[in-house]
């Protein structure tokens, strides 16, 4: 298989005969766990994640007491590949909360400031993803579903201090809708949204967060390779001009 | 991000004095952990890494032996008396993510296909955290692998850059680093000019992308030059005392 997608690579194409630009079909729906205060679904091209938000009443941190709390957290489902055993988050699940934490807080997407309830008491956003099924680009799947389900993410009633689960008073204040765009470097080919099969032909990739502005809010490289200037350059241009594609869906 | 209490740069000088473009100074040792198959220590300012490197050495259990490359594994870890709130010594988020990152910053450096089966260890120690932590720590990793004779492409050097009072600057201290508008990890083989570590976040345009990637290439190269003197110096020594 390898073999495979590399002799379709040197020649300039993809196995799914898709060119080096295309993502692959991406379904999203939303508020599809009504237990939950938001909560996305993604299928990009067979990866699927659910994104779900859970609010809670909690302590702000003493650097920032009258900003609310947001926590990112990422589950490789046993189900979603033979290699992921049952257990706590690995360094890949970590690694990928960790970013998808930074694109949702640096982009300044959730107005936090908005999430104080009274003095030593603010909203919590926990964001927790579930990965079911592992094919390739699991990144920009994860901050699809996190970003759709923050945008439909509803604020609880609170009455006496206690959450009323059902009731809700206000949604979410979501400014903007960061999305990532994670690239592929395969010889001097910049490739995005690699399925399954090229991951493990293609040893470097560079994570790029972009904001509806354009600004860059985050990135990452990956894997064991390197990148040139000039790459980064290409990688940069390629993320703004995609992200646009990834944001109209939301 | 958090609002400083106090601005970041008064007059064109940083909070410790140091103009933008201006690097804390550096110091370099090697080979100071006698168990070690290489070790060495490299501080910026208050900033202070020590790393060990064991192996190559038998990796066990064999079913994560690789027949083809050789694993590189590092862990990295601060000590809970480095920072001004004791910092539990268990492994956190924040270093397992670094580790990994990490482990594929050297590893790019290293040829992995020269030990089939086996694996090197790096430890990487921080004493004391004031900003950059992580860059320190790949500096020192990349003179205990060449000083315990792994063999690489090239040495990895590595800075921070960031932004802050929309001034963009070099070597990131603790405070700067706390209340940055963006601050980027970057690591690289000078002399093939690629870049194997790279964390960014922040507010940035695409161009001030590139700018801070072009300063850090320009202390990168400084650091490869320390670096190189360090080993030559370390080197010189020991055959005097020969």
């Amino acid at each position: 298989m390898e073999e495979f997608v590399k002799e379709y690579l040197n020649q300039g194409k993809r196995i799914d005969g898709r060119g080096f630009r295309d993502y692959r079909p991406i379904e999203i729906k939303h508020s599809v766990v009504s237990k939950a205060e938001g909560s996305a679904f993604v299928n990009l091209g067979g990866t699927k994640v659910y994104a779900g938000v859970k609010l809670d009443i909690g302590e702000p941190f003493p650097d920032s007491p009258n900003e609310g709390i947001l926590i990112v957290n990422a589950e490789f489902t046993p189900l979603s590949s033979p290699e992921i055993e049952p257990g706590p988050p690995g360094e890949d699940a970590i690694e990928l909360a960790r970013i998808v934490d930074r694109i949702i807080r640096e982009s300044q997407a959730i107005e936090l400031e908005k999430l104080f309830i009274e003095e030593g008491k603010v909203w919590v956003v926990y964001v927790d993803l579930a990965v079911f099924d592992m094919r390739g680009n699991l990144m920009d799947a994860s901050t699809l579903a996190s970003i759709k389900a923050l945008l439909h993410t509803r604020i609880p009633k609170v009455e006496n201090g206690k959450i009323i689960r059902g009731e809700f008073v206000s949604k979410l204040p979501v400014i903007y809708k960061p999305v990532s765009v994670t690239i592929g470097k395969y010889n001097n080919n910049l490739l995005v949204d690699l399925s399954k099969e090229e991951e493990e032909v293609i040893d470097t990739k560079l994570v790029i967060g972009v904001r509806d502005d354009d600004k860059i809010c985050a990135m990452q490289k990956q894997g064991i390779g390197a990148l040139s200037f000039k790459d980064i350059e290409g990688a940069l241009d390629l993320a703004i001009e995609k992200s646009k594609e990834l944001r109209r869906l939301l | 991000m958090k609002k400083p209490e106090i601005p970041l740069i008064i007059n064109g000088r940083r909070i410790d004095g140091r103009l933008p473009d201006e690097v804390r100074e550096i110091k370099m040792s090697i080979g100071e952990i006698l168990n070690a198959d290489g070790s060495a220590r490299v501080s910026f300012g208050n900033t202070e890494a020590i790393v060990a490197v064991y192996g190559p050495r038998a990796l066990f259990p064999k079913f994560l032996q690789e027949t083809d490359v050789g694993l590189v594994r590092v862990i990295y870890s601060m000590s809970p008396f480095s920072v001004d709130e004791r910092k539990n010594p268990a492994p956190d988020r924040r270093s397992i993510e670094i580790s990994k990152v990490t482990k594929e910053a050297l590893s790019a450096a290293i040829f992995i296909e020269d030990f089939p089966k086996a694996v090197v260890d790096v430890y990487e120690n921080i004493i004391q955290a004031d900003g950059s932590t992580r860059v320190a720590a790949i500096n020192a990793a990349s003179l205990a692998l060449a000083s315990a004779g792994i063999p690489m492409k090239d040495l990895v050097a590595a800075c921070s850059v960031g932004k802050v009072d929309d001034t963009l600057i070099v070597d990131l201290n603790g405070k700067e680093d706390n209340y940055s508008e963006s601050d980027m990890a970057v690591a690289m083989m000078p002399s093939k000019g690629l870049i194997t570590f790279l964390q960014m976040d922040g507010r940035l345009t695409k161009e001030e992308v590139l700018e801070l990637l072009k300063k850090a290439e320009e202390v990168c190269k400084r650091i490869y030059e320390l670096q190189k003197k360090t080993l030559l110096e370390r080197y010189k020594m020991e055959k005097e005392e020969e």
